[in-house]
């Protein structure tokens, strides 16, 4: 498909302002642009046709069955983007007086009031404006939580080696050392690991429950304690709150902070790859250290993570999620979801879950013996899913499990498609000991065939010569 | 696999050379067989000091990173620029590919053999 | 109520026993009893019909006072925005996508995205940009933290700089231990001399915002000179808008360029969603955080995109990467990409030039009022700063007009304008303070 760049012709435009009603004034000669941008020159209608074609390359959830393990793709409802395009909050400026603004400190109030019930917390911030971003707010927090106790020798965060990758490279970017401790056989935390590297460096844990193989733990509650006793605090993944909003919170497993993604759980879109909002809960004693404005509150010496108050407009839209489901409906997504992913793993034939047990929200297939048998891979399978009209799941992760793929249908599946998923993944099952040199050579219905990433790293091209 | 019975190697697949006044060091084809394809070489500058057991760069494929431990203390007194365009070298010809020279060399690791270390990678295997 | 979830509770239960469990908690059995919630235990309210919950944002929203005419700016800019800018993003798949990692059924963001990084390489005059960061303020901090080597560990930012900004550097650098050192600002610009003492052999980036927070244009070029001299890298924040008919970043000797895109087509938002973007050099490209995509070909030879350089990121690189982020702010790019589209080049260039004569006529207007005076000698883009007699009165009288007036701030008043104010309102908004500061 053509660029933009490749459909521009010189003087083609669209003008949207009037001419200027008022004398022109220049910049200093040193200060003045030598050539004006290449950007593309197009009319309206070409711009149009060009994003238009453009997006029939995109697969988005509402176009089909999105099952990617640990991302939570849940439909998103078309209420709460038309709640958040209201002007009474596109046309708010964020440094207007408070007096026209209150609306916009209700929203984030109310989210407040209603997500701390959800996680078990006692107070929010929605500055964070992804997950990692709330993972490395968290993580601040429990920093200046020891800073003001003059705790300074506490210089360790303990991550175990099923974690998402985020979590160490917070921990680092917070200037803390990376203790990784191996999983046990069943995939949640080594009790004997955790107690042989917890000490008086250690700073905190952070933790995902259910962990990144869709397993809740069930020792949650003693880990924490050991964690406290150590004089540690425990922060909570919230990647995979899905399983359980509304069943079991956070705050009660013990847990002094969380993250949660509002673009995940609480069904705001991902766009491609954002914006998000990552709202960080806390216990009331980390409360004090949460991010404010410089601008917006006025304060100096605080925490800030970014400018104003985060990604607003996400949390008008999870805020009119939360508000639609209510007390029984959270709940019962939460539990729609852990039924769909038990259904979807016992309907799939051939393939082996990696821990054959009750899983939560998703679960993981180790595709590692089928591999030896077939020569054909997990990323075979999931380029042969392109072909079958359905989006792949999670490959390669967690890095616990070789030849991973991870399925988190979420609850806004039908058992119909679940069970024809079943039936294409036993097709695609059956098809790798019929012919494996097809699946090898998958996608053959894309726009596209596998791209030579090696080129790409290569000699990278980052963007058209113009 | 090759495992040139002249070198010495670190249990982090660094093959060593020693010369009269410098080690060489590169990564053994064991290690650019499991890395797959490699795409970029993060290269140190000459006059870093390295110190034996600790990292001096790493090398990229696209989906993994691995960092290169330094076998020896010593100074870099050179490194091989040409797999800066070339990163491919370290795939197609890993002994001939060296990554830095160290000179003068202070102390280094315990190394191992060339029959060390292919009965060490038939373990890792 | 809804919970979106197709299954009947009648289906639920079938699949429920053909799973061989009984009810809902065995299906949560490794949650131990002592925080399991039972059913009615969540304390929130019961859930609404979509037309009652409708009613109750649009009440909260109806508390919000938007305003017809804004003269305030301080990092949130209101450009006017092309209907079609405002709808292509709403499109279901580009909204309700994830991250494009499967190429093959992604092309479509994936150049979207190619070709928000080569507008950002246009504007910018740079060789590489990412997919985007969260805003302009974590942009500066991500910047910050890639120019910093073993040796070079210290960054100084200018007090001219916007507070937010400031305030997250100097949170980031909190986090990862290193030192931050804030420049001075003189007559509203950052201060070359004591630019000059505090760049020693540890600098290792200078962040400079241009237009800076007071709307002052600072002596890029020479900054470039002195930061250039001290072996540091040079970080220049820019207005997108600017840079239409500013020089480059690039000529000016910047390492990294960043900025807030907001004024790219997103609306104003109370804060949020925003966009962080970010280009540098061809030889610090492997050291920006973040997604980029790259141009690649697939067997066949046919040109494909993909999400490159992966092997910086935190999935593969864990607590080696230099950055942990991961999700951005993809569909605030393609919105700026849309607006640069639909703008083009000329109209780019239009919405500065007015922006700027803009401003400057109402500073010509609102200083021949006596007592109102630039506070600042420099030259400016499109905000200033003036003194203000009965500050809160003017700017009250102001709002009951429908007009939002400056931003108080230490120094003054900070006003900005944009090329979506028409002269006839700025007349209207100086006859008001007139009225007032003459009362």
């Amino acid at each position: 498909m053509k660029l933009i760049f490749e459909r521009s012709v010189p003087g083609h435009g669209t003008e949207y302002l009037p001419p200027c009603d008022v004398e022109e004034v220049a910049l200093p000669p040193h200060l003045r642009r030598a050539a004006p941008p290449k950007l593309p020159q197009l009319s309206e209608s070409e711009v149009s046709r060009h994003y238009t074609q453009l997006s029939k390359q995109v697969y988005g959830v509402n176009c089909g069955f999105y099952p990617l393990g640990s991302c939570t793709m849940k439909y998103n409802p078309r209420i709460d983007e038309e709640m958040a395009a209201l002007p009474g909050f596109t046309n708010i400026h964020p440094l207007a007086p408070g007096y026209t603004t209150e609306g916009c400190r209700e929203v984030l109030d109310l989210a407040e009031k209603l997500l701390c019930p959800i996680t078990g917390m006692d107070a929010m911030t929605f500055q964070p404006a992804a997950g990692a971003h709330g993972e490395f707010t968290g993580v601040l927090l429990i920093k200046r939580y020891h800073d003001a106790r003059g705790d300074h020798q506490r210089t360790k965060i303990i991550v175990p080696d099923s974690a998402h990758g985020t979590n160490p490279a917070t921990a680092a970017m917070c200037g803390y050392q990376v203790v990784n401790i191996p999983s046990a056989p069943n995939g949640c935390v080594d009790l004997d690991a955790l107690k042989a590297v917890l000490g008086a460096d250690t700073a905190g844990l952070m933790l995902t429950n259910p962990n990144t193989v869709g397993i809740f733990d069930e020792n949650i509650l003693q880990i924490t304690q050991l964690v406290h006793e150590a004089g540690g605090l425990c922060y909570y993944d919230g990647a995979n709150l899905n399983a359980i909003m509304g069943v079991a919170r956070p705050g009660d497993m013990g847990f002094d902070c969380v993250h949660l993604n509002l673009h995940k759980t609480f069904a705001t879109p991902h766009g491609g790859g954002g914006p998000g909002a990552g709202a960080v809960g806390c216990k009331a004693h980390l409360a004090r250290f949460l991010p404010k404005s410089a601008l917006m509150d006025g304060q100096d010496d605080h925490l800030q993570v970014r400018s104003f108050h985060g990604n607003f407009l996400v949390v008008v839209k999870a805020l009119t999620y939360i508000l639609t489901l209510g007390r029984e409906g959270i709940p019962a997504a939460a539990r729609g979801a852990v039924l769909n992913a038990n259904y979807l793993m016992r309907q799939i034939r051939g393939f082996q879950p990696a821990f054959d047990r009750i899983c939560m929200h998703e679960f993981v297939l180790d595709l590692s013996r089928f591999k030896k048998e077939t020569g054909v891979s997990a990323l075979d399978v999931a380029k042969s899913l392109i072909d079958r009209g359905m989006h792949p799941p999670t490959m390669y992760f967690p890095m616990i499990v070789h030849e991973a793929l991870m399925l988190e249908p979420t609850e806004t599946e039908s058992r119909q498609t679940l069970d024809e998923v079943a039936q294409v993944y036993g097709e695609l099952y059956d098809l790798a000991h019929q012919d494996p040199d097809y699946m090898h050579g998958a996608p053959h219905n894309a726009p596209i065939g596998r791209p030579d990433e090696v080129r790409a790293a290569r000699d990278p091209v980052v963007r058209q010569k113009l | 696999m090759n495992v040139p019975a002249e070198l010495y190697y670190s249990k982090t697949h660094e093959w060593i050379r020693m010369e009269a006044d410098a080690a060489i060091i590169g990564i053994t084809d064991f290690a650019q067989d499991a890395l797959g394809d490699v795409v970029f070489v993060d290269l140190p500058a000459i006059g870093d000091t390295v110190t034996a057991g600790e990292a001096f760069g790493d090398v990229e494929s696209v989906k993994a990173v691995s960092e290169l431990i330094c076998p020896v203390s010593g100074m870099i007194c050179d490194v091989n620029q040409a797999l800066e365009d070339a990163p491919e070298l370290l795939n197609e010809d890993p002994y001939g590919a060296w990554i830095i020279k160290v000179s003068p060399v202070e102390d280094q690791e315990e190394l191992l053999s060339a029959q060390a270390y292919a009965a060490f990678c038939a373990e890792e295997e | 109520m809804a919970s979106y979830i197709p299954s009947t509770p009648a289906q639920q239960q079938q699949m429920l026993q053909a799973l061989g469990l009984a009810d809902w908690r065995a299906l949560y059995r490794d949650v131990p009893d002592a925080i399991y919630l039972e059913d009615g235990a969540l304390d929130i309210p019961g859930g609404l019909s979509e037309l009652e919950v409708r009613q109750k944002i649009c009440a909260m929203a109806a508390k919000n006072k938007p305003f017809a005419t804004v003269l305030r700016g301080a990092g949130a800019y209101d450009h006017y925005i092309p209907s079609i800018v405002r709808y292509i993003p709403t499109k279901e798949e580009f909204l309700t996508a994830y991250t494009p990692y499967q190429a093959e059924m992604s092309q479509g963001i994936l150049q979207s995205i190619f070709e928000y990084q080569t507008c950002i390489c246009e504007l910018t005059g740079m060789d590489a940009a990412n997919a985007s960061v969260y805003d302009g303020a974590t942009a500066a901090a991500e910047a910050a933290a890639m120019c910093r080597d073993r040796k070079r560990r210290v960054t100084l930012i200018s007090a001219a700089a916007h507070p937010d900004t400031i305030a997250t550097v100097r949170t980031y650098c909190y986090g990862s231990g290193d030192e931050l050192r804030i420049v001075p600002a003189r007559d509203g610009r950052t201060d070359l001399e004591a630019l000059k003492e505090l760049l020693g052999p540890e600098v290792a980036s200078v962040y400079i915002q241009q237009p800076n927070f007071y709307g002052q244009l600072e002596d890029a070029p020479g900054i470039g000179q002195i930061v250039k001299e001290a072996g540091a890298h040079y970080i220049l924040g820019c207005d997108p808008i600017a840079l239409a008919i500013m020089g480059t970043p690039r000529e000016w000797g910047a390492d990294v360029v960043v900025g807030e895109g907001q004024s790219l087509g997103m609306p104003l938002s109370y804060g949020g969603p925003y966009l962080g973007f970010m280009a540098t050099t061809a030889k610090l490209m492997r050291d920006l955080p973040g997604r980029i995509v790259g141009q690649t070909e697939d067997a066949q030879g046919r040109r494909a995109f993909v999400l490159s350089l992966q092997a910086r990121e935190q999935h593969i690189r864990r607590e080696k990467a230099r950055s942990n982020i991961c999700s951005n702010e993809a569909l605030c790019a393609l919105t700026a990409a849309c607006y640069l589209a639909a703008m083009g080049p000329a109209g780019l260039e239009q919405a500065a030039r007015q922006s700027m004569a803009k401003a400057h006529y109402l500073a010509g207007e609102l200083t021949k009022i006596s007592g109102v005076e630039l506070v600042h000698s420099g030259p400016y883009f499109h905000e200033f700063v003036t003194t203000l007699p009965r500050q809160a009165q003017a700017l009250k009288a102001l709002e009951d007009q429908d007009i939002l007036g400056g931003l108080p701030i230490r120094e003054g008043v900070l006003w900005c304008v944009t090329e979506k104010v028409s002269r006839a309102e700025l007349d209207r908004a100086v006859n008001i303070v007139k009225e007032v500061c003459q009362a």
